[in-house]
């Protein structure tokens, strides 16, 4: 079953792919092949499943979810699978015929591929024994019922009932996935069958159920969503043969068949099944008799039937619900052959319209003669199967006998009287020879061929069987009935006596021709008042409108606003937390932490960092920074985490520099603040974010009570990654990967820089070198820049060239020695890049510009590789990612050393990290793109602003 | 717990927060900055109480490890960060003249009356879904 719905799916992705490419009759020659096959193996397990055989598949999916694909091949699933591919089988073959040469074939190959697709989703919907599995195959199903529906997507028409269709069965599987959420929760199962185990009477089930009818009512168009259905008959005839009558729109009656044993007991089921079936079913008779064009006539009438359909499943009684299920078979014959019918008369005629049709009845006599027989079934007319079914449904109706079934029992005699008046005017409209009052005519200009007579020929002669051999039928879709509810056995008889049914089958009949006959002779009905297209639209609009002012007051466009924004909401979760109750751990608190010297250093850094928020200038600002970033390293030397302190100190020096080339291209002081909140609110707004967050950080810093994760690490750290310094052991081996991930960010972000930069040096113009690589602008010593750093200085230049290696020796050292002691490669690429840094200080740029003196790009790579191929090195060897190897090597003199691949992976940091920095300088210090737009040219735009 | 520290980290985040809520993009890196410091310190004030450098051989008891390798990384990506902000603050100050960020336009747009709105880019009503009964399709 997994394969046969698969396998539908597949053929759908191959018929879409090939698009035109095999020709009209190829085409749907190959999308016969698929539902051609399925029907054939369904049909095959017939006797099995009347046998008691039950087949089921389950292919999990997402197990830690409980999501899986589960079919189940019960006698209900059978029924449905054979109505499936069955009709998927014919409504395919007449199509062949249907769609002339004026259909272009990209259009043809998008309806067979959607078509094949749709029957693939349907028939994984009616095997589904999953929750989840039907979830999955009914939104398919909507899917593309929504792409067949506007298949011509350059009619408005029909883009726009696509998207209605769409909007309304997608927001009932919304609520269909809620509802069976909550269901499959309380149930415990995600098992359809089990989901009686969930307690009825729960308040969650009772809302899940409603979500549940929801999508339902939705996907059958029931009253109030019955709207969608007439509007997708823009489809093609086909589409709505298949999908609108026979298929889909059956859906959720079948998930009420499915639902309604194990929950018509609930107190409100059955009064909102009869009350909103019965609506459904009133209301679309109504509609019906006030159409002309006989698709939409169809169409109504289908409305009307599926709450008839809805009242018999949602009553949930065994007799019910078999004559339920005799209908259901019905109607899907007669209303699939009545659609096929009239896309004949169409397809010959040129119209619909009823008023217009003159002459067909005696050009086509046997199509006239198959849709009498068709619309005899919808009537209820003897021998036929229609007439079999609604007995059963008139006499469970009858049996019953408790209150709601008699309510119901008075609504269907009342639709069936309607059903009988539209039958009659759609028969007598498409091929009486009356007197037409119309003045365009329109009348058959070629018969129609096998191809399109067949198929409805096939599903007349279904129907005539089915009445006669009644009693059989009978017996075997009571095997379907029965998978339903095991009390459901199925009694169908052509005669069973003068009964309170017959009568009311003839009053129903005798009822409707004379309301036919009195309609006729009047000008019709009056359009209706409410439309729910109308309604449905101004929802719409209503919603876009809602959402666009919404958007407006949010989307406010300013990134202080949104800031202050995410700040709030910080407060607001640190209150919500704290009021939940959170107090100082068992780690308690001290005024001075163990150490005078801390608690000042940590003062001088406030007073810092309250200083930088008062400067008026970028510089002071910028060296207040530096001053807090200094104090920090201080406080990481006094914590006990050198390593952290090392980094600190170098990142935060090259910041610095990094902060003075920038700054120095831009004003001194800070453009106004923003106008919208006043200074007290933003110092409101800081005081409470660092108030809430002092208290979390004393909050989460006492709180500790279980033992940390670094005992195991600290014990493992040399026997397993060869290091003794626990910091470098958790970056290059614990968390490789994590530092793997690191040094790429840090990758992008150089890219990123010098990517700004050249875009910055282009618009100046004075990138005139292809590549637009500022090392590359100049080859050869230039003349002092007039913005570099300060004087040039003969003395530093000297000094620095001299130590300038040294400091990159103390820079491998510190990598090397790192695993051991603080350092790393970290801090020991951070120590290169000072060296390069002083370089730039005392020589001012152009010794960073020296043509490939400095492959930046080079040094990312190399170090990206190294730290990868040192991972991979150990994946090849059957380890996992990044596992450390150890390895004693003996040399002569030096004795026994201790290698570890990590150390490789250090490297690689060490590399990245020198090619970051240097890159990051190179780009921001190239002197060339130093001119304030504003002066350099005159045609750079003024500020834009909504200031 | 040091309540020094735990003032520290107070203050760095209050100033870091009223820095960030200004226009002007060197300040809001400056904030971005002084945020990090702060991030980095309740971090590592979170792991526990202070100790010695987890080097084994060392005396006492250690600092734990993993904070501080978590806090390493995040110092180094800080600068990486920090200069990419600095390099959008000069192409900012190439194209405008300035470096503010200024409120977004379309966004303003957005907010302004329904009919200056240009239909179908920004979300508005398109034309297609304007009342047009469906139902007259046809098969061809």
């Amino acid at each position: 079953m997994v394969l046969l719905v698969t396998s539908h799916i597949l053929a759908a992705a191959l018929l879409l792919g090939l698009g035109a490419r095999l020709g009209r009759r190829g085409t749907i020659a190959a999308a016969l092949v698929v539902p051609g096959v399925a029907a054939a193996w369904f049909a095959s397990q017939i006797g099995g499943v009347l046998d008691g055989a039950e087949r089921s598949q389950r292919w999990t999916w997402l197990p830690d979810l409980d999501v899986a694909l589960s079919f189940r091949l019960d006698g209900f699933a059978l029924l449905m699978a054979l109505v499936v591919t069955g009709m998927g089988t014919l409504v395919l073959a007449y199509s062949g015929s249907y769609f002339g040469p004026e259909v272009p074939l990209e259009r043809l190959s998008r309806f067979a591929g959607g078509f094949v697709a749709f029957a693939g989703a349907m028939l994984g919907l009616v095997l589904a024994d999953d929750t989840w599995t039907l979830f999955i195959f009914w939104e398919a199903t909507t899917i593309t019922s929504f792409v067949l529906i506007g298949l011509d997507h350059e009619g408005a028409g029909a883009r726009s009932a696509a998207q209605q269709a769409l909007l309304v069965t997608g927001a009932g599987g919304l609520a269909l996935f809620g509802g069976l959420a909550l269901l499959a929760d309380a149930a415990g199962t995600t098992s359809l069958a089990g989901l009686s185990a969930a307690p009825a009477t729960a308040v969650v089930v009772q809302v899940g159920l409603v979500l549940v009818l929801v999508g339902a009512f939705t996907k059958s168009a029931q009253f109030p969503f019955q709207f969608w259905l007439p509007g997708a008959m823009a489809a093609p005839t086909p589409v709505s043969a298949f999908l609108h009558s026979a298929t889909m729109v059956k859906a959720g009656v079948v998930l009420v068949g499915r639902l309604a044993p194990l929950f018509a007991e609930v107190s409100w089921w059955r009064p909102t099944l009869v009350v909103v079936g019965g609506l459904t079913m009133l209301t679309g008779g109504i509609s019906a008799l006030r159409q002309h064009d006989a698709k939409l006539l169809l169409a109504h009438g289908t409305v009307s039937q599926l709450g008839l359909l809805m009242v018999l499943f949602g009553l949930g009684h065994p007799a019910t619900t078999a004559a339920g299920v005799a209908l259901l078979v019905g109607h899907a014959l007669f209303k699939a052959a009545l659609f096929l019918a009239v896309g004949i008369v169409d397809h010959a005629t040129g119209s619909r319209d009823i008023r217009r049709l003159t002459g067909v009845g005696r050009r086509l006599p046997w199509v006239a003669a198959m849709t009498a027989v068709a619309a005899a079934s919808m009537v209820g007319l003897p021998p036929l199967l229609g007439f079999v079914a609604k007995e059963a449904a008139l006499d469970a109706l009858v049996e019953e006998g408790d209150a709601w079934s008699v309510v119901a029992l008075v609504v269907v005699v009342v639709g069936s009287v309607l059903t009988t008046a539209y039958s009659a005017r759609l028969w007598f409209g498409l091929f009486s020879d009356g007197p037409g009052p119309t003045d365009e005519p329109a009348t058959v200009r070629h018969p129609p061929s096998v191809g399109l007579t067949g198929p409805v020929g096939v599903l007349v002669g279904l129907t005539i069987a089915g009445g006669l051999l009644a009693g059989p039928l009978g017996d075997r879709l009571g095997v379907a009935s029965e998978a339903l509810d095991p009390a459901a056995e199925g009694h169908l008889t052509l005669w069973a006596g003068l009964h309170l049914p017959l009568f009311l089958s003839v009053g129903i009949v005798a009822a409707g021709a004379g309301l036919h006959l009195l309609l006729a002779r009047s000008p019709g009905l009056p359009a209706a008042r409410l439309s729910g297209t109308r309604a449905f639209q101004s929802t719409l609009d209503g919603l876009l409108v809602g959402a666009r002012r919404v958007t407006a007051i949010v989307q406010s466009g300013s990134l202080p606003a949104y800031m202050a924004v995410v700040f709030v909401v910080l407060i607001a979760a640190m209150t919500a937390a704290f009021v939940g109750g959170a107090g100082i751990g068992p780690g308690g608190t001290s005024a001075t932490g163990g150490s005078v010297l801390q608690a000042a250093v940590a003062v001088l850094a406030a007073a810092m960092a309250a200083a930088m928020v008062v400067a008026r200038r970028r510089f002071v600002a910028v060296l207040m920074l530096g001053a807090v970033g200094y104090a920090m390293a201080a406080i990481f030397m006094l914590y006990g985490a050198p390593d952290l302190a090392l980094t600190q100190v170098l990142v935060e020096t090259i910041t610095l520099v990094v902060f003075l080339l920038v700054l120095r291209h831009l004003p001194e002081g800070y453009s106004p603040p923003p106008e919208w909140a006043p200074r007290a609110v933003r110092i409101a707004i800081s005081l409470a974010v660092g108030l809430g967050v002092a208290t979390f950080a004393l909050v989460a810093g006492t709180a500790r009570t279980t033992s940390p994760v670094a005992d195991e690490i600290v014990a493992r750290s040399e026997p397993d990654a060869g290091g003794r310094n626990v910091v470098n052991v958790i970056l290059v081996d614990v968390r490789g990967v994590d530092t793997l991930g690191e040094i790429t960010v840090l990758a992008i972000a150089a890219a990123g820089v010098a990517n700004l930069v050249r875009a910055a040096r282009r618009d100046h113009g004075a990138g005139t070198d292809p590549l637009g690589d500022p090392h590359l602008s100049g080859a050869g010593p230039q003349p002092d820049p007039p913005d570099a750093i300060g004087a040039r200085s003969v003395i530093f230049d000297q000094v620095s060239r001299a130590v300038f290696t040294l400091i990159l020796l103390v820079s491998v050292y510190v990598t090397l020695r790192g695993h051991n002691a603080p350092g790393g490669g970290f801090a020991g690429g951070l120590i290169a890049g000072m060296a390069f840094v002083m370089r730039y200080l005392a020589a001012g740029s152009p010794h960073l510009r020296r043509p490939r003196a400095l492959p930046t790009s080079g040094l990312i790579a190399t170090g990206l590789l190294l730290a990868v191929g040192t991972g991979l090195t150990a994946a090849a060897t059957g380890e996992e990612f990044l596992t450390s190897s150890i390895a004693e090597v003996g040399l002569p003199l030096i004795g026994t050393v201790k290698l570890v691949s990590s150390t490789v992976f250090d490297i690689g940091v060490y590399v990245l990290v020198l090619g970051v920095v240097l890159s990051v300088l190179t780009h921001l210090g190239s002197e060339s793109s130093g001119h304030p737009p504003g002066l350099a040219e005159p045609g750079a735009s003024p500020r834009a602003g909504a200031r | 717990m040091s309540l020094p520290l735990v003032a520290l980290i107070g203050v760095l985040f209050a100033t870091g927060t009223y820095l960030m809520l200004h226009r002007t993009i060197t300040r809001i890196v400056l904030g971005v900055a002084v945020m990090g410091n702060g991030v980095n310190l309740l971090l590592l004030t979170a792991g526990g109480r202070r100790g010695t450098a987890p080097v084994i051989g060392g005396e006492g008891t250690f600092t734990d490890p993993v904070p501080q390798a978590l806090v390493l990384t995040a110092i180094v990506i800080g600068f990486a960060l920090q200069a990419f902000l600095l390099a959008l603050a000069w192409r900012n100050w190439t194209v405008d003249g300035n470096d503010e960020v200024e409120d977004d336009l379309s966004d303003r747009r957005l907010a302004g009356p329904m009919d200056d709105a240009d239909g179908g880019t920004d979300g508005g009503v398109d034309a297609d879904t304007q009342p047009d009964p469906p139902g007259e399709g046809g098969p061809r």
